[in-house]
């Protein structure tokens, strides 16, 4: 066997980590190993690739290598859970990118003297230029809105989606010129430039409440990116690999689409969350009354139920609140109260994002509870207890025609006897639309910050 | 068409279809998991940066190029791998995470 025929079977074992590994993070108890296994896989497809015959500049590399390692693991060790979101979207960015330059460098040494390149090594190169670059574009700006270093609502303006269809449609065309006119590298470099503003225009007008799905949606291309990237290398493990997040990364969007009641072009078409108009029509907030409660009065209401659902949203993650909910929690089981959590799909930033969260305040799994088995306990329920989730509450995305969110499946809050919400202010929530819940005459605010709040009711239940 | 090109193409297309099949099952609690697990998975293209790397006699701008996709790629791979790594910390089994909960007690 020669030195390449050894590599391309390390590949194999690659290619065959990964498939375990994806296998493997689709059940809770085996999906940290999963990681383990393609972490292993990812690790001797690296090794095997420094054995390329005729490969140089080992040292520049490995410096390179070395250097950037360490910052990946610590910008990852470092980051807040809460956070976690906006780094995998960093994360997806900077592969985009690694395919899109990848793609730079082949066309510059594939240009043959002369002559011209094979179809599918031209198509290739232009699909993973465009898609990396894209990618890597629009992930910064994901990753800008859930820092909210830019506003999260959606920023439009007239004939933007034809402004978005033409630029694209120029840039499809760019890559037919290239495919079949000259193939000269300042071209392959406007394409480039052109998908890096294609991909903030394209985010730009997407609501930061749907950036979990637009983070899957560009993890998806990142993975096409690399695997159009293997197509120019002749390499199957980048053609694999990349397919298999391609595939498995689609397949997620629409899964995620379809737990927030969206179908996937009104996600990235629909300019979701702009600020609804009065006249539309429904509840709306400023037609009723607002009561605020103290936290001594909510305390005795909660001592004294016997069914407590408690509905976690990210407001609690941000106040880094799940521990005090937890003590609340079993303060309250103390007494004989039954309590349970309300785990909305979407709760969090992104889909099992609470799930995460609850899990590290070491809440007991078995009481949280999914949307579509809740839903029902809530007519019997004394006091649902919000903390710091607004649009996964509001009603009116189950009677308001007129709502953006019209359509969203909802925690049924409204419908228990008692809802006291715990928010920080009257802002609405992050899809940017009113919540009638608040004005509800069986609704009680505790105004504050999450955290706080929680512990104020700890210490009230506990002198009662 | 080179007959290489066919091959590549078979092995695209079945990949295709595995991907869909292996997560088709996957409870919405390991959403944010997987799309990080698939995510660290894509660095893969760090191979395909190091190829282009490694060619010899590449001008300056070049190198500058190809070593920063270098650069982006391991990000990509070491941050992909220990986000998702932190993410599932979380997900214990029952009984450590109640010999857990008895330790925090203790501390506290």
């Amino acid at each position: 066997m020669s030195r390449t025929d050894w590599i391309y079977l390390a590949y194999l074992v690659t290619i065959v980590c990964f498939i375990l590994a994806l296998q493997f993070l689709s059940h809770p108890a085996r999906a940290r190993n999963g990681n383990l296994i393609g972490a292993f896989g990812m690790a001797v497809a690296i090794v095997a690739t420094f054995f390329t015959p005729h490969l140089t500049n080992y040292a520049s590399i490995l410096i390179v290598m070395a250097i950037t390692a360490p910052v990946g693991a610590y910008a990852a060790r470092a980051v807040k859970m809460t956070a976690m979101p906006e780094m995998v979207a960093l994360f997806n960015g900077v592969g985009g990118g690694a395919a899109a330059l990848v793609a730079l460098a082949d066309f510059h040494h594939a240009i043959p003297e002369p002559g011209r390149l094979d179809y599918n090594e031209s198509v290739s190169i232009v699909l993973s230029a465009l898609i990396g670059a894209v990618s890597f574009a629009g992930s910064l700006i994901a990753f800008a809105k859930l820092r909210e270093l830019i506003g999260g609502r959606p920023i439009t303006y007239p004939g933007q989606q034809i402004v978005n269809m033409g630029l694209l449609a120029a840039l499809v065309a760019l890559g037919g010129v290239i495919v079949f006119g000259p193939q000269k590298e300042i071209l392959l470099t406007v394409i480039i430039l052109g998908a890096l503003a294609f991909g903030v225009l394209f985010v730009l007008p997407i609501g930061g409440a749907d950036m979990p799905v637009v983070i899957s949606l560009l993890n998806a291309f990142t993975g096409v990116a690399a695997a159009a990237t293997g197509f120019v290398l002749h390499q199957n493990v980048l053609i694999v690999s990349g397919m298999l997040v391609g595939a498995s990364g689609s397949l997620l969007t629409l899964m995620m689409a379809r737990s927030m009641g969206r179908s996937v072009s009104n996600v990235f078409f629909g300019a979701f969350g702009q600020l609804q108009t009065a006249e539309e029509g429904g509840i709306s907030a400023e037609g009723g009354t607002v009561r605020s409660a103290s936290a001594e009065d909510v305390a005795v209401m909660l001592a004294y139920a016997d069914r407590v659902i408690i509905v976690p949203g990210y407001g609690l993650a941000v106040a880094q609140a799940q521990h005090a909910v937890r003590e609340l929690a079993d303060e309250l089981e103390k007494r004989g109260v039954e309590v349970k959590y309300a785990i909305h799909p979407v709760a969090g930033r992104m889909p099992g994002h609470m799930n995460v969260l609850l899990a590290e305040a070491n809440v007991p799994y078995d009481q949280l509870v999914e949307m579509d088995d809740i839903n029902p306990e809530f007519e019997r329920t004394d006091v649902a207890l919000v903390i710091g989730a607004n649009d996964v509450t509001n009603p009116d995305a189950r009677s308001n025609r007129a709502s953006p969110i019209f359509g969203m499946p909802i925690l049924n809050v409204d419908q228990a006897q008692n809802v006291v919400v715990l928010k920080r202010s009257m802002r609405p929530g992050f899809a940017g639309v009113d919540n009638p819940l608040y004005t509800l005459p069986n609704t009680q605010m505790l105004f504050g910050d999450a955290r706080e709040s929680v512990v104020k009711l700890v210490a009230a239940v506990k002198a009662l | 068409m080179n007959p290489g090109f066919l091959v590549e193409l078979t092995v695209l297309i079945l990949a295709a279809f595995l991907g869909v099949q292996v997560i088709s099952k996957v409870p919405t609690l390991l959403h944010t998991p997987l799309m990080s697990g698939t995510n660290a998975i894509h660095g893969i293209v760090l191979v395909g940066a190091i190829i282009v790397a490694g060619i010899p006699g590449q001008p300056t701008w070049l190198r500058v190029v190809t070593l920063t996709a270098v650069a982006l790629g391991t990000a990509n791979v070491v941050g992909g791998f220990v986000v998702t790594d932190r993410m599932l910390e979380m997900f214990k089994p029952k009984k450590k995470r109640e010999a857990a909960a008895e330790e925090e007690a203790k501390a506290e």
